[in-house]
């Protein structure tokens, strides 16, 4: 049991895709300028780790080793498309704003580093948790990097207004950078600075 | 240790993409109905919020059907496309503004010096809808399109009975940037349309969205609209797709049609 929670609960805070490795932040700046579309692209980077790792795991003993990688690309490709499929069907606002950049994940390193690494070394069980595990701590660095933007950048959280804007009679003077890309990166080494400063064993020797 | 025999590859290749598709597909077809029926419901939400009959909670496609009236229009004459021209791409069930415009015979292409909205081609035939009350024609809406900073704007421009007056905006599909470009949907904006004049006593198209805010007390006021800020070239993008929609190379022809039997 103790293994499933580490491989559950390690890489929101102690293996961060995001602040350890450094990966998927691509996605990471683009999806981030409101909560809600943060959330959908969250869920469906969850569903995505989870069900890639699941099934790269149940075929890890049959797949010859030179066509592994296309295998995993194949998997994730179609879990994606899938993913894609269900956002265009039932919520087709946030799918609007999202774009390409769930049809994105596919490029994630996070989805394909994980089959890669746990996958195809451990059984399906461990690995479906591992997945859900890495695809939630890619959701807490995007669902704080969306609720500082949106807060700064347009003064609400989740489509209410928190700061009524000066342009609609409130007092709050919307801050435009948080709006561009940049405010991402700022945000996220923040993150990751508080994270190393509370966790310094994180912290790479020189 | 897995083997690596050609056989084998083959084999669970074959295997996993046989599987694949067979899912991919699956969640394709099934799901196919009920993206299109939230295709069809958002243009039609953004037809009412253009000609100003849409609020919160309404039901949009009896609202649709009560008060629009779709017509397919020649953009070269004005005239009205009569039904026996109708086929599977040109008819008002299934009017697809890009399908049409890429279309070899119903596109167009549109030469470089007259292509003020940057769009390059465009439908020959467009459907656009009148709003009726109570067997009246009050509001004429016209589906608009051109180049913003990041895409293509599309989006609906509703004028009143008089063909100058602007009743409103609304853009259904943009990729702008969130809170700059994308300001467009904001509804302080939108309402600030309402009411501006398109054209001069000359019949020149008129209306602009201007650098910074308009000076109310100019006799231009009336033309003017707001710029946004952040989202200059968002906002010329506007102000050209609009110039471009209204003008001789676009709904002009329509437009004069009908001030003629007005």
């Amino acid at each position: 049991m103790k293994e499933y929670r580490k491989a559950l609960l390690d890489p929101i805070f102690n293996q961060n895709p995001i602040a350890l490795q450094i990966l998927g932040i691509c996605s990471a700046l683009a999806v981030t300028t409101k909560l809600e579309t943060a959330v959908v692209m969250s869920m469906a980077v969850i569903f995505v780790a989870a069900f890639a790792n699941l099934s790269v795991s149940f075929i890890r003993n049959q797949v010859p080793g030179s066509i592994r990688i296309l295998a995993e690309m194949a998997i994730i490709a179609s879990l994606v498309i899938i993913a894609d499929q269900f956002i265009r069907a039932f919520a087709y606002d946030v799918s609007k704003q999202l774009s390409i950049f769930v049809g994105l994940i596919i490029t994630n390193c996070i989805i394909l580093g994980r089959t890669e690494a746990f996958a195809l070394k451990n059984p399906p069980s461990i690995s479906f948790v591992d997945g859900i595990g890495n695809g939630l701590g890619y959701s807490a660095v995007l669902l704080v990097v969306a609720a500082c933007r949106e807060l700064l950048g347009s003064g609400e959280l989740y489509g209410f207004t928190v700061l009524p804007l000066n342009t609609e009679g409130g007092w709050y003077s919307p801050n435009g950078l948080f709006l561009l890309a940049p405010s991402a990166f700022i945000l996220i080494g923040l993150f990751i600075w508080i994270l190393r400063t509370w966790k310094p064993e994180q912290v790479e020797q020189e | 240790m897995p083997d690596d025999s050609v056989k084998k590859t083959v084999q669970v290749a074959l295997g996993i993409c046989i599987v694949c598709s067979l899912l991919v597909s699956t969640a394709a077809v099934t799901l196919s109905a009920r993206q299109q029926q939230n295709k069809r419901l958002d243009q039609i939400r953004n037809i009412l919020i253009a000609g100003g009959l849409y609020t919160e909670g309404i039901d949009i496609e009896s609202a649709y059907n009560e008060r629009i009236v779709p017509i397919m229009i020649d953009m070269e004459t004005g005239e009205r496309v009569s039904e026996d021209k109708f086929d599977d791409v040109l008819n008002p069930k299934d009017f697809d503004i890009k399908a049409v415009a890429a279309h070899p015979m119903y596109g167009k292409h549109i030469a470089r010096d007259a292509d003020l909205a940057q769009i390059q081609r465009r439908p020959r035939y467009m459907l656009v809808y009148l709003v009726q009350d109570e067997g009246k024609t009050t509001k004429l809406i016209l589906p608009v399109y051109g180049k913003g900073l990041w895409s293509t704007l599309y989006g609906f421009l509703a004028l009143e009975k008089d063909l100058s007056t602007v009743s409103g905006i609304t853009f259904y599909e943009h990729g702008e940037t969130p809170g700059l470009g994308g300001e467009v949907d904001n509804p302080a904006w939108k309402a600030s349309w309402k009411g501006k004049q398109v054209f001069d006593k000359e019949g020149n198209v008129r209306l602009s969205v201007i650098k910074g805010r308009v000076d109310t007390s100019r006799a231009e006021a009336i033309h003017q609209v707001d710029g946004l800020s952040g989202a200059t070239i968002t906002a010329r993008g506007v102000d050209r797709l609009v110039k471009y929609w209204l003008g001789e190379n676009g709904y002009g022809a329509l437009l004069s049609i009908l001030q003629e039997t007005r």
